[in-house]
């Protein structure tokens, strides 16, 4: 008699199971995002330097405005560029 | 007296003690009319994400001081007039900013760090 786990299935199990989203600013408690640092604004852009919508950097709407009001600022100061092709 | 935070980008053209004497100017200027620096931060020489008027690097220069709320009005006559500066950005500080920029010059590591690498 085949043990469960020496079954082997023709298409394989869908077990990946997507890692919960969490706003990464209330779980470690920051509360105020410098736009001086770009390394870490970065995180939130894509290649082209766009911002990222909320649904991929799992932010609460508070603190996507502030991520968002940040960039704008460090595009302004040239910390960010406005439009770039390969950013990271 | 509110916080605020100067950041000032000027042309990369500048020599050593020439960008001692516009930092000097502009630290005059705050505190002569009752403002108060908490801190000043050159940043030097840096590569800028675009250029700006033609120059590709600029020199950088961040301070953080106390002022009275009608005295950005002069500060700002003072830095369109000065062409040495190619841009620049006043930011007002609520208490968490006042906070971090305290914990990030006192070293004391503060919560970006253990975001930065999610």
């Amino acid at each position: 008699m085949a043990k469960a786990n020496e079954i082997k299935y023709l298409t394989a199990i869908k077990q990946e199971k997507r890692a919960k989203k969490f706003s990464r600013f209330e779980k470690y408690g920051i509360k105020y995002i410098d736009y001086k640092d770009a390394e870490f604004l970065k995180k939130f852009l894509n290649e082209q330097g766009k911002l990222l919508p909320r649904r991929l950097t799992g932010n609460s709407l508070k603190y996507q405005r502030k991520v968002s009001a940040a960039v704008k600022k460090a595009r302004q100061m040239a910390l960010l560029p406005y439009v770039t092709d390969l950013l990271k | 007296m509110n916080n605020y935070e100067l950041m000032v980008i000027f042309t990369p053209v500048l020599s050593e003690d020439e960008f001692k004497a516009a930092q000097k100017k502009f630290i005059d200027i705050i505190t002569d009319n009752g403002g108060e620096i908490v801190s000043t931060n050159p940043w030097g020489l840096k590569s800028l994400a675009y250029p700006i008027q033609k120059k590709t690097t600029a020199i950088y220069w961040v301070t953080e001081f106390k002022g009275q709320p009608d005295f950005n009005e002069k500060l700002k006559i003072q830095l369109l007039r000065d062409e040495q500066v190619l841009r620049y950005m006043v930011t007002k500080l609520d208490k968490y900013a006042v906070e971090y920029n305290q914990r990030k010059r006192s070293g004391v590591p503060t919560g970006n760090e253990k975001a930065a690498e999610v």
